[in-house]
């Protein structure tokens, strides 16, 4: 398959994955390996940690310290760094409580356990946490749990696309659709890539196999001179995606404007919590603002989400940025696409 | 005694004497132990392998284990490891107050139980009590020492460009476990820890081969971690191929749930024999011979491609890196 793929391109195809998952998984297979030279592999905006703007990371940082705060989160943040080299795992050294969480129901057990204190769930995720962080609130206030908060950094995907595409600097031929955001949000939302872009998307699974298929389509498709936006993930994916977890989501957030790290203020991209589950809001609570501000100096994260250039285009790339010492998220993060070239990278 | 382990166990005095006469060389006990003198008198000579470690794992009881066993089984593995047969054990108690009695007890018989198996004896020990909240339940350290039967000893930069890389079993189910019970994950599929002392099976193999250069378990930090310290010592590059790396299917499981690589995950009883390609099917032979290596395969070979680095050829036959992590693994988002 990969000896016709490489015999029917006649130039360069510039793919883009849209999720952490697919960015590992690429790696991970050794697929990235064998793919022909003239397929070239871009990591997107798919790993909701690495598009955590700098502000949201300083601003749960500044919250852990608090001492009525017991922070609850899922792991991979404990290392994402902030300003001055802080980061949760040094926080709970110096005292924060920290409690890495699997779900987020977990969250209401530690509520409970913990009436005195005041419990905030870290909301950093896209369209495939969120409904579980909004059903965690409905049963929270079902329950009668007066102590939980959640700081909502949540963003959605396909707006964050419309962004991407809609930058000339970006040269992409076709995307590797999220299979996790897409089981709930469905395929609909994604037409915009065919039809005012001219581009061709594939909502694909997470095997090597899948992401070949969908690779393959994008050829012929390109060779044709047509584009689609099409899913081949239906053994998980439905067309609808899941209307009850969407319709839950929005029952407790709102769309609003969000700060993507290294990209910007995409409108209407990210999601806040609505004025009737204001209980449940920390940014209300400790009067919490997200502020933009100039990103840090050398750090081409910016580039790398956008796909203009790769993790080891990075001047820091390796030295001084490395997992030991990440200057950047997408470093740190298990599903961030510099973590996965240092880490999986043989030449 | 109390049912609970009081401040006072710790002090010296009569309680100590009570907690060490009735509880400790209950069973622990032996002639040299019995003594109680301020140190054990041991004849040794020659050439001695001897290693230490703390314990200090979270939950203290698990499937497969406990963290008593685990004390015995961690540091006669890793004395054995040198090519030597362990003799004789320390241990050191470090205490919470307030620890149930019975928990405690079940920590010590299970020790006695795990030395005995092990063909050790714990010749002298140390008990010290901490104010609630000092300590996390009990923590225990453990001294090990051992003759060495081969010259020379396997040692991690002994590896060489053709070597065979054996494991002796599957991969990442203690890691699994304990990741499990201590978050009170439950899975469906019965996972356990592999807890367990390897030193007969271990003098077996240097005995009837002499020539194996490496034996490393791959504790903490899993195969990967170990196979890249091997690779870094020797300054080889160690091959892999996935395809062969036995990991059980209920592990392989939980970890994808959860996020984890099961090749990063703790194994406290399976090692790694590295050795010249020609004597690969005898070791082999020899580890499939006992139940601790009864899935004992080869996974890779030594080469001179890529000094110090641990190379994966994936089942798809694509070429990547399995380097080191730099910390714990984390679970993630989605």
């Amino acid at each position: 398959m990969l000896d016709r793929m490489e015999a029917e391109l006649e130039s360069d195809l510039r793919f883009m994955e849209v999720c952490g998952t697919h960015t590992v998984a690429i790696f991970q297979s050794g697929l990235r390996s064998l793919l022909p030279k003239k397929i070239v592999h871009l990591s997107g905006p798919g790993c909701p940690v690495c598009v955590t703007h700098e502000s949201e990371v300083n601003a749960f940082l500044d919250l852990a310290a608090n001492e009525r705060v017991i922070m609850a989160t899922f792991g991979d943040l404990m290392r994402v760094p902030g300003d001055n080299g802080r980061n949760l795992k040094k926080a709970v050294a110096d005292g924060a409580r920290v409690k890495v969480v699997y779900s987020p129901f977990d969250t209401l057990k530690l509520a409970k356990e913990n009436p005195d204190d005041i419990v905030v769930f870290i909301g950093v995720g896209f369209e495939t946490t969120a409904p579980t962080i909004a059903a965690t609130m409905k049963m929270a206030r079902q329950q009668g749990i007066k102590n939980l908060r959640v700081l909502c950094f949540h963003k959605t995907v396909p707006l964050a696309l419309d962004a991407l595409l809609s930058d000339e600097a970006i040269n992409v031929d076709g995307f590797i659709l999220p299979g996790h955001v897409s089981a709930i949000i469905g395929t609909d939302p994604y037409n915009f890539i065919a039809e005012k872009y001219n581009k061709s998307a594939v909502v694909t699974g997470f095997e090597p196999l899948d992401i070949l298929q969908s690779l393959n389509q994008m050829i012929d498709w390109r060779k044709k001179g047509e584009a689609h936006v099409v899913n081949n993930y239906t053994r998980i994916v439905g067309e609808n995606g899941n209307p009850k977890a969407v319709e839950i989501m929005y029952e407790v957030f709102e769309p609003t404007d969000a700060l993507w790290r290294g990209i910007g203020l995409i409108p209407g991209s990210g999601l806040e919590i609505r004025s009737e589950w204001e209980e449940f809001d920390a940014k209300k609570e400790f009067g919490i603002t997200i502020e933009d501000c100039a990103p840090l100096k050398g750090c081409k994260c910016g580039d790398i989400l956008k796909g203009i250039k790769q993790p080891d285009e990075c001047p820091l790339f390796g030295k001084p940025c490395t997992p030991a010492n990440p200057v950047g998220p997408c470093m740190v993060s298990t599903e961030g696409s510099c973590a996965a070239y240092y880490k999986y990278k043989l030449d | 005694m109390s049912d609970k382990v009081l401040l006072d166990y710790g002090s010296g005095g009569r309680a100590s004497q009570r907690l060490i006469s009735q509880l400790f060389l209950g069973h622990l006990g032996n002639d040299e132990l019995n003594r109680l003198n301020d140190a054990a008198e041991l004849s040794m000579s020659g050439r001695l392998a001897m290693s230490t470690d703390s314990f200090t794992v979270d939950p203290i009881f698990f499937p497969g284990g406990n963290i008593g066993s685990l004390a015995v089984h961690g540091t006669v593995n890793d004395v054995a490891m040198m090519g030597a047969i362990p003799k004789y054990l320390t241990c050191g108690y470090i205490i919470e107050e307030g620890l149930p009695m019975d928990d405690l007890e079940k920590i010590v018989e299970a020790m006695g139980e795990a030395a005995r198996h092990a063909g050790v004896s714990v010749v002298t020990g140390d008990t010290k009590v901490v104010p609630k909240g000092a300590v996390d339940k009990i923590f225990i350290n453990t001294t090990g020492i051992g003759d060495i039967i081969v010259d020379p000893a396997p040692s991690g930069d002994a590896a060489r460009p053709g070597d065979a890389v054996l494991i002796s079993g599957t991969l990442g189910d203690h890691g699994l476990t304990i990741l499990g019970t201590r978050e009170g994950l439950e899975f469906e599929a019965n996972v356990q820890s592999d807890s367990a002392a390897l030193n007969h099976l271990l003098v077996k193999l240097v005995q009837e081969l002499p020539e194996v250069h490496v034996m490393r378990d791959p504790t903490r930090g899993g195969l990967a971690t170990t196979l890249n310290e091997i690779t870094t010592s020797s300054n080889v590059c160690c091959e892999l191929q996935e395809n062969d790396i036995p990991v059980r299917p209920e592990v392989k499981g939980g970890c994808s749930i959860l996020g984890l690589d099961p090749l990063y995950l703790a194994n406290e009883g399976k090692f790694l024999c590295i050795l010249p390609e020609e004597h690969a099917e005898k070791a082999l032979e020899i580890m499939r011979a006992d139940p601790l290596g009864q899935d004992a395969c080869r996974i890779g070979t030594m080469t001179d491609a890529n000094p110090g680095k641990v190379v994966l050829v994936t089942q798809l036959g694509g070429k990547r890196l399995l380097g080191m992590l730099e910390g714990e693994q984390l679970p993630r988002i989605c």
